[in-house]
Order: C-alpha cells, then sequence, then structure tokens
C-alpha cells in the first residue's frame, strides 16, 4: 500500500511537472498549435516568419564593442554570417506586402567556434509584452472567414486587454515603412545584458541600420508578382553587397529591460560596433539557413539574457517550431532557386 | 557468502546515490522544461552542463563496476528476481550512456552549438542533419520515459523487498555501514 503511495506520487509529481495536469496553461506546444490552427499546417516550414530567403556574408567587428562586452564578436576583425530575411506570418506562399513586419535572423560564427544568434524585426518595439500577448494577438488578428480581413471588434477586445499593445501599436503606426528589405532597420527589440572583461554589466538592446538609403534594384508592384520585395532585395544584392551597421543602444537606470513594448529615450548612447555586410544570396532550398534555428538565446559569453519574459518564451518556442518542422518531409520555397539566382 | 561482502563499495554507494539524485533530477528538469515558456531558458542552461556529468560520472561508475566485487543477492531473492534485476542494472547503466549521448548528438545533428558554461562549449558529435535531429530528439524522450519507468519499478522493487519481505535489501546500498544481523535475516 506504502509503496503504491509512494510511486503514485513520484509519478504524479512528474505528470505535474511535463503539464500533464494543467491542460489549459499556455505551453510552447500549445502555442505553436494556435499558429498552426490560424495558418493552417506546413510541414517543413518554420511555424511563423515562414516565407524567407538565405543570405551570406561577413561581419567586420571595429572593436568598439569590447568596451561593453568580452564576446569575441566584438574584437576587431571579420568573421562569417549567415542569414536569413523573412516575412512575418506563418504562410511560406503569402504574397509580399509592404506592411508585412520584416524580419532579418543573423548567426554569426565566432573565431572560438560560440556561435551568436539574433532574430530582429522591422518594428521599433514589440506590439506584446509576453507570450500570452503574442498568442492573443495571433488569434485576434486571424482573419475573419466572411471579410478576409481581422474582426475589428476582436482587435478592439485584444487592446483592452493589453493596455501595453495598444500603445506600441501606435508608436508602430507612426513610423514611416521603409519601401523594401534593403534600406530596412531591423531591432531585436528585447534587451539583453553585456558583460565586459572587466565584469561590469550593460543593459542594451541592438539593432541593424542600412547603409544603402534605398533599395538599389526596384521590382514591378503589379500584384502578378507575389515575391516583389524578395526579388528587389535578390536583384539588390546581385548588383552589389548590401551592408547594416550594427548599432548597441545602452540603457540608463530605469530604462525597462522587461518590456520590448516600451521604447527607450532617443538620447540613449548608441555605439556602432562594426558593418554587417550580406553579399550572397540562396534559396532556402539549398541554403542550410533553413535547418537552422534562430534561437536568440544562443548567445556567446559575454552577452547574456535580461529578464525580458519574451527571449526564454521565443526560446522555448522556436524550439518547438524547429523540431516540429525537421521531422517532417521538405517542401519547397516560394523563393525558389531559380529566383535566387537570377 | 559468509566471508564475502555484504554492502555494495564505498565508492559505489557513493556514485548510486549521487546519479540518483542527478539522474531524477535531469528528468524532471526535462520534462519540465519542454512545456515551460518563463523558466525554459535557465532550465536548458542546467539541463546541457548537468546531462554531460552524468555521461562523465557514468564512466567513472561502470569503470568501478568493473573491478568491484558485489554484494550477493539476498536469498529471500528468486532466481526470476535476480535475472530482472541483473537485467534491469544493465538498462539503467545503457541509459546513463545513451540519454546524454544522444541529447549531445541531437543538438549536433540540429547544428546548435553545444553550450556548457562561460566560453566552454562540446565539438558536434554529428554532422548537421534534419532527420537525424527529428529522430533523435524522439529518441530522446522516449528513453527519458523508459529511463523513468525503469527507475520506477527498480525503487517498487527495493521498497517491496525492504518493506515487505523485510529482508533488509536497501541496506547494502546504504552510504553508512552497516553490520549484517546474519540470523535476523533467517529468521525473519
Amino acid at each position: 500500500m506504502t509503496i503504491g503511495v509512494v510511486i503514485a506520487g513520484i509519478a504524479g509529481l512528474f505528470a505535474y511537472a511535463a503539464g500533464w495536469l494543467t491542460p489549459n496553461a499556455l505551453t510552447p506546444a500549445r502555442i505553436v498549435n494556435t499558429l498552426e490552427e490560424v495558418n493552417g499546417r506546413h510541414p517543413g516550414f518554420r511555424r511563423n516568419h515562414a516565407k524567407g530567403v538565405c543570405v551570406s556574408g561577413y561581419f567586420n567587428s571595429n572593436g568598439r564593442g569590447t568596451e561593453l562586452s568580452k564576446a569575441s564578436v566584438f574584437q576587431p576583425g571579420r568573421m562569417p554570417v549567415i542569414a536569413r530575411f523573412s516575412l512575418s506570418g506563418g504562410q511560406p506562399e503569402a504574397a509580399d506586402a509592404p506592411d508585412t513586419v520584416r524580419g532579418l535572423a543573423i548567426l554569426f560564427t565566432l573565431p572560438d567556434g560560440e556561435e551568436w544568434r539574433t532574430a530582429m524585426i522591422n518594428l521599433p518595439v514589440a506590439p506584446f509584452r509576453t507570450a500570452e500577448g503574442f498568442t492573443d494577438l495571433v488569434l485576434a488578428s486571424a482573419p475573419d472567414p466572411a471579410t478576409g480581413k481581422p474582426d475589428p471588434a476582436r482587435m478592439q477586445g485584444f487592446f483592452a486587454r493589453y493596455p501595453e499593445s495598444a500603445k506600441a501599436m501606435e508608436l508602430i503606426g507612426s513610423q514611416p515603412l521603409s519601401s523594401g528589405f534593403e534600406n530596412s532597420r531591423f531591432n531585436s527589440l528585447s534587451a539583453f545584458r553585456f558583460i565586459n572583461a572587466a565584469g561590469s554589466v550593460a543593459w542594451v538592446r541592438w539593432s541593424v541600420a542600412p547603409v544603402q538609403p534605398e533599395p538599389v534594384a526596384t521590382t514591378r508592384l503589379d500584384g502578378t508578382n507575389k515575391n516583389w520585395l524578395f526579388d528587389a532585395l535578390i536583384a539588390s544584392i546581385h548588383s552589389q553587397p548590401l551592408a547594416w551597421h550594427l548599432i548597441v543602444t545602452v540603457a540608463q537606470a530605469g530604462d525597462p529591460t522587461d518590456d520590448a513594448t516600451i521604447p527607450w529615450p532617443a538620447d540613449r548612447r548608441q555605439i556602432d560596433v562594426g558593418t554587417l555586410t550580406i553579399d550572397r544570396v540562396e534559396s532556402e532550398d539549398t541554403s542550410p539557413a533553413r535547418d537552422i534555428n534562430f534561437d536568440p538565446l544562443v548567445l556567446p559569453n559575454g552577452i547574456a539574457a535580461s529578464d525580458d519574459p519574451l527571449l526564454s518564451a521565443r526560446s522555448a518556442v522556436y524550439s518547438q517550431s524547429f523540431t516540429r518542422r525537421e521531422g517532417e518531409p521538405k517542401n519547397p520555397s516560394a523563393v525558389s532557386t531559380a529566383e535566387t539566382a537570377r | 557468502m559468509a566471508n564475502g561482502p555484504t554492502q555494495f563499495a564505498v565508492l559505489s554507494r557513493i556514485l548510486h546515490w549521487l546519479m540518483a539524485a542527478m539522474l531524477l533530477t535531469m528528468l524532471f528538469i526535462g520534462v519540465s522544461m519542454v512545456a515551460s515558456l518563463g523558466d525554459y531558458h535557465r532550465l536548458v542552461a542546467i539541463h546541457r552542463p548537468l546531462g554531460i556529468m552524468i555521461l562523465i560520472l557514468a564512466v567513472v561508475r561502470l569503470v568501478n563496476r568493473m573491478f568491484t566485487t558485489l554484494p550477493p543477492f539476498p536469498p529471500t531473492m528468486s532466481d526470476w528476481e535476480r535475472r530482472v534485476a541483473s537485467a534491469s542494472e544493465r538498462f539503467l547503466y545503457a541509459l546513463m550512456f545513451a540519454l546524454p549521448l544522444v541529447g549531445w548528438g541531437m543538438l549536433s545533428a540540429g547544428d546548435y552549438p553545444i553550450v556548457m558554461f562561460g566560453p566552454l562549449h562540446l565539438p558536434p558529435l554529428l554532422p548537421a542533419n534534419r532527420m537525424l535531429y527529428a529522430v533523435l530528439r524522439e529518441t530522446h524522450t522516449v528513453l527519458a520515459f523508459l529511463l523513468f519507468a525503469t527507475f520506477l519499478a527498480h525503487l517498487s522493487a527495493v521498497l517491496f523487498h525492504t518493506l515487505v519481505v523485510r529482508d533488509r535489501l536497501v541496506h547494502r546500498m546504504a552510504l553508512w555501514s552497516i553490520r549484517f544481523h546474519k540470523a535476523k535475516i533467517e529468521t525473519d
């Protein structure tokens, strides 16, 4: 009898730890299920930012980052990068649209074999503060089958429940949209900690700011080309390498580090720590970047997570999406090898 | 029999309880981290180096096991019980090696850096390969459940012998030294 109680008790604790006894609690698997319900299941593709193209190049560090972080990525020198431009949303065949959120994910390979992965978007702040907010936004902004557009009443309900999202959307709406991937600024949104060689900690956010003010190439926007944003990017890279400055913004005491919906004051110190150059483009069909999880918490020594709840949640959800898609058959990318070769 | 050891060697006993605590911790961390959002990162950061520690200790334990004499099974254990006990011991040893190796291999196949602490990281065990990652990721879970089930069976058997048969089976693995009261065992 005692034995049965002991064994059942341990097994019960295990089931509780696994989340099996709390079917309504939000978990990485349930967030990915929500993405699949809203977008449909597209085997082999990322569950969000499903449409993308892979690029590569290098990062030239100017050494100025060493003041803040001992990460070897900031030592003066050049290191290879592999990256992926994407559009948000879970539909790999979606038509490019100017107001779809653009993403840039980068993997830096450091000289000592460490890696730094970062996934950024072109919004100035995050439209949600937590994983719950993200999930509810996905549900609220799902197209209404009757109109094909998000139901305004549901969006209103969402903003009422998440006032920080309403404020963030106001700021996002007030900023002009850049015309292409090439002249977009991409932001980490979440804060991170930089630890320098002396052990002192700085709280930072980072961005990559475009060197080219306009897309080098343009493509027709006549509704027949579903990939016009990607095609312009491809043509630009074929005509000349594209470059972005890696800008680190340093927080002052009191700046929120646990809330990516709130911008930091514009006068915060910004340090240009080096230049990212993109000189090759490749379709997901052949690039290894397709099978890279751009987990924002794959960080080198000298960069660490902040208290922003989005970071751990993103890491968990990306992992779940990665595990699902890697086990599925590969399907051709909307941005094909023929397209990237042009 | 009278002259043989009545307990496992001291090092064996220390390794047994140390690894029991580590393995149980790992199982709970593993199963909760995949369901967790806010604690995921903290748990993964413990899970990886703890897994490698277990792998290192598993090597130490196997070497130790090969060079020590085991105490005999108590006479209260039947033939089939002895066979099951020996088989489950071999199975547990296999899992102590397989789980960390599959975890390491799985991260390699998934093209992840194998970060331990600070700048310390391990080389990939396998080439990056999406299907290999998917298979090993699944295997890791299945092996973990098998380990948990085997642990529960092992615990049930020891509790049954100790509490119902009252043959003091658990004393063979006690961390402190136990004088065996031979007469007591035989009369119980």
